[in-house]
């Protein structure tokens, strides 16, 4: 019979472990550290460190250059005849990328598609930019009727096809660079309204808004100067995505022939190719490379953003 | 000859003249439920007067009433007069010059109410700029002195800081630096130091009894910490569930406090000079929740009260003015 006192040895398992004990001061210190940055150089340095989204840049870079270049490298009308029809690529110095059909350069094409793809990408982004912010911020910080009306307006938007409705819009306008970023913007705002609105209605709640109405700010102020900066990180994120969604728009819309018949895109020149599909696929792949490496690129820099941006992210990021 | 009241200081001004701060019946409803159930005081030109009581007796309700800045859903009734002036009879912009101009409020966490993208540097400017017709490089300046007035070392550095970059003692400094910017005569400190290390708190309260005076402002300070009233007040009011129990000087409350309310709150605070130590011996508590008022008729404590009678239960106390000029809510207090 073993002695009673092996079982109540010191260092026995049957000893229940002394409750854990944490200090207080290990929980503060976490709550002070991760407070959320949006420093221009947090974004910048995170960029850096995140190799795709510096093809991106590259990427956008040239095709901006190109767009701006243009006009000096391209003179004269793109659409005019340059040489003989069905020339391919890398076939003549004179016309580098080819010729189409009717014998119109494609380099030309292809770099002043790029001034319309642009400038339609970022003036739509611009405009449903404004209208999205606005109409979100009005309902997020106000909330009540305001939040109810703006939102079921988001909503009645969000139940139509968008790309019918686009068609629609552009049918009974008459085409040109102003009326299809109106009419991309008419439907792309309900994504940022959305986005507006829940981060409003969250931040609008923060006790710093408390603080600054405490000092006498009016709504507006506090809507623009204190709310839409904390705001914004959401917001440059999804524009950036926006802006190569409205690249692929007006490319299917011109691609229908919907466009401006007067000026060269993208999507134009794939629809005039796509009969010689068989025959003469180049006429309509190289402008249609060019929409793929400009969305690709937008949509790197889009996730780089996200990266740097996101407080979630960066903290998973170390 | 001129009038004898205008060769005294500002100080010693006698309650004749009128308050700065004149609260009369304040009553604040959320939906069917009440939260401030008809409170008055008033607060002079320079003094501190403290608002004590444990969460949920209404304590913030009443500053940011006072405020005009009531949460979405709070209606308020009853008059509230800054300066002569009722409130309620303000135009939007009118009340907007108030706050901040004329009334600074700090709150009770300076972790969340500086915008976290702006350099507390611009925030003051901002808060400078809001009331007063300062050039940049002027409010500038001037923003610099005020992060110097409120012992901030470094201020020039510290002008460009983001507020993770501060520890919480430093953002509430500046908090108070923006809530002092324009020279209020009216300083309102919600819970100013309960989400402060102990070290910190006395110094951030003696940073704010130095402005007091420095400034002459009067300070509304709202606490559940005796402690902090003892030392700082002037005059103490002590509420309970939406209403005021009893108000006086707080050395005289903290001798022989009245309301049993009051009482049971200071057998509850650990005191050094007594020998019951919280080493020594559990402290008193009060048995119950706050959460016991809803819906009673009478006097919102007598749930918790050890000395409740029949009456207590049947009508709401009134409040007493004793012969000493110390005011009560309870019909059985009475001073020996």
């Amino acid at each position: 019979m073993p002695p009673k006192a092996i079982f109540a040895a010191p260092g026995d398992h049957h000893t229940p472990p002394p409750p854990e004990t944490r200090p207080l001061a290990a929980f503060r210190i976490e709550d002070t550290v991760s407070a959320p940055t949006a420093s221009r150089n947090g974004v910048v340095s995170a960029l850096r460190r995140h190799p795709p989204a510096l093809i991106g840049v590259a990427i956008l870079a040239g095709v901006t250059l190109l767009a701006l270049l243009s006009p000096l490298l391209f003179p004269g009308d793109p659409l005019a005849i340059t040489g003989e029809p069905f020339l391919w690529p890398f076939a003549s110095l004179a016309h580098p990328l080819g010729t189409d059909s009717l014998g119109r350069d494609i380099l030309a094409g292809v770099a002043h598609g790029a001034r319309v793809s642009l400038r339609i990408g970022l003036s739509a982004t611009a405009l449903g930019l404004v209208l999205g912010v606005a109409a979100g911020a009005l309902a997020g910080y106000k909330g009540g009727w305001t939040d109810a009306a703006i939102s079921r307006l988001i909503e009645i938007f969000q139940t139509v096809p968008s790309f019918v409705l686009l068609v629609v819009l552009v049918a009974i306008t008459q085409p040109s660079a102003g009326t299809l970023s109106a009419a991309i913007a008419i439907v792309t705002w309900p994504t940022v309204a959305r986005l507006a609105r829940a981060e409003f209605r969250s931040l609008r709640e923060k006790d710093f808004v408390l603080a600054a109405r405490s000092l006498g700010y009016s709504h507006t102020r506090i809507i623009i100067h204190e709310i839409l900066p904390n705001a914004l990180p959401p917001i440059v994120v999804t524009a950036s995505v926006m802006v190569a969604s409205a690249i692929l728009m007006e490319s299917a819309l011109s691609f229908m022939g919907l466009g401006d018949p007067n000026v060269v895109s993208w999507g134009s020149m794939i629809g005039q190719g796509r009969e010689y599909l068989r025959s003469a696929w180049y006429i309509s792949a190289l402008p249609g490379l060019a929409i793929m490496l400009t969305v690709l690129a937008l949509n790197l820099i889009g996730d780089a953003l996200n990266e740097a941006l996101n407080p979630r992210k960066r903290g998973g990021r170390a | 000859m001129s009038h004898p009241a205008l060769s005294i200081p500002a100080f010693a001004v006698p309650h004749a003249i009128t308050p700065l701060l004149e609260v009369q019946d304040l009553q604040v409803h959320f939906g069917s439920k009440p939260a401030v159930r008809g409170i008055s005081f008033t607060v002079h030109e320079g003094e501190t007067l403290a608002l004590v009581g444990e969460s949920g007796s209404g304590k913030s309700m009443t500053a940011l009433s006072v405020m005009g800045l009531l949460p979405d859903g709070g209606r308020a009734s009853g008059t509230i007069r800054f300066a002569g002036r009722d409130t309620s009879t303000l135009s939007p912009a009118a009340r907007r010059a108030l706050r901040g101009g004329e009334i600074g409020m700090i709150f009770q966490e300076p972790m969340t109410s500086l915008n976290p993208v702006m350099t507390i540097g611009a925030q003051i400017v901002e808060a400078l700029r809001q009331h007063q017709p300062l050039s940049r490089t002027a409010a500038k300046a001037r923003a610099l002195e005020l992060i110097d007035l409120v012992r901030i070392p470094d201020p020039k550095r510290r002008f460009q800081d983001y507020p993770h970059q501060l520890s919480g003692g430093m953002r509430q400094r500046v908090m108070i630096a923006m809530a002092v910017a324009c020279g209020p005569r009216l300083l309102i400190a919600d819970e100013p130091t309960t989400a402060l290390d102990v070290t910190i708190q006395a110094q951030v309260l003696e940073l704010l009894d130095r402005l007091r005076r420095d400034l002459s402002m009067a300070v509304l300070l709202i606490t559940h910490d005796l402690g902090v009233v003892g030392q700082w007040a002037d005059r103490v009011a002590v509420m309970y569930a939406g209403r005021k129990v009893e108000e006086g000087d707080p050395s005289a409350l903290f001798a022989l406090p009245l309301h049993p309310y009051t009482q049971g709150l200071l057998r509850a605070s650990p005191r050094l000079d007594d020998a019951q130590h919280y080493t020594q011996g559990p402290l008193t508590e009060i048995p119950g929740s706050i959460a016991s008022a809803a819906g009673q008729d009478g006097c919102a404590f007598a749930p918790r009260c050890p000395q409740a009678v029949a009456a207590c239960r049947a009508a709401v106390p009134s409040l007493r003015i004793l012969e000493s000029g110390r005011k009560v809510a309870c019909p059985l207090a009475h001073q020996d």
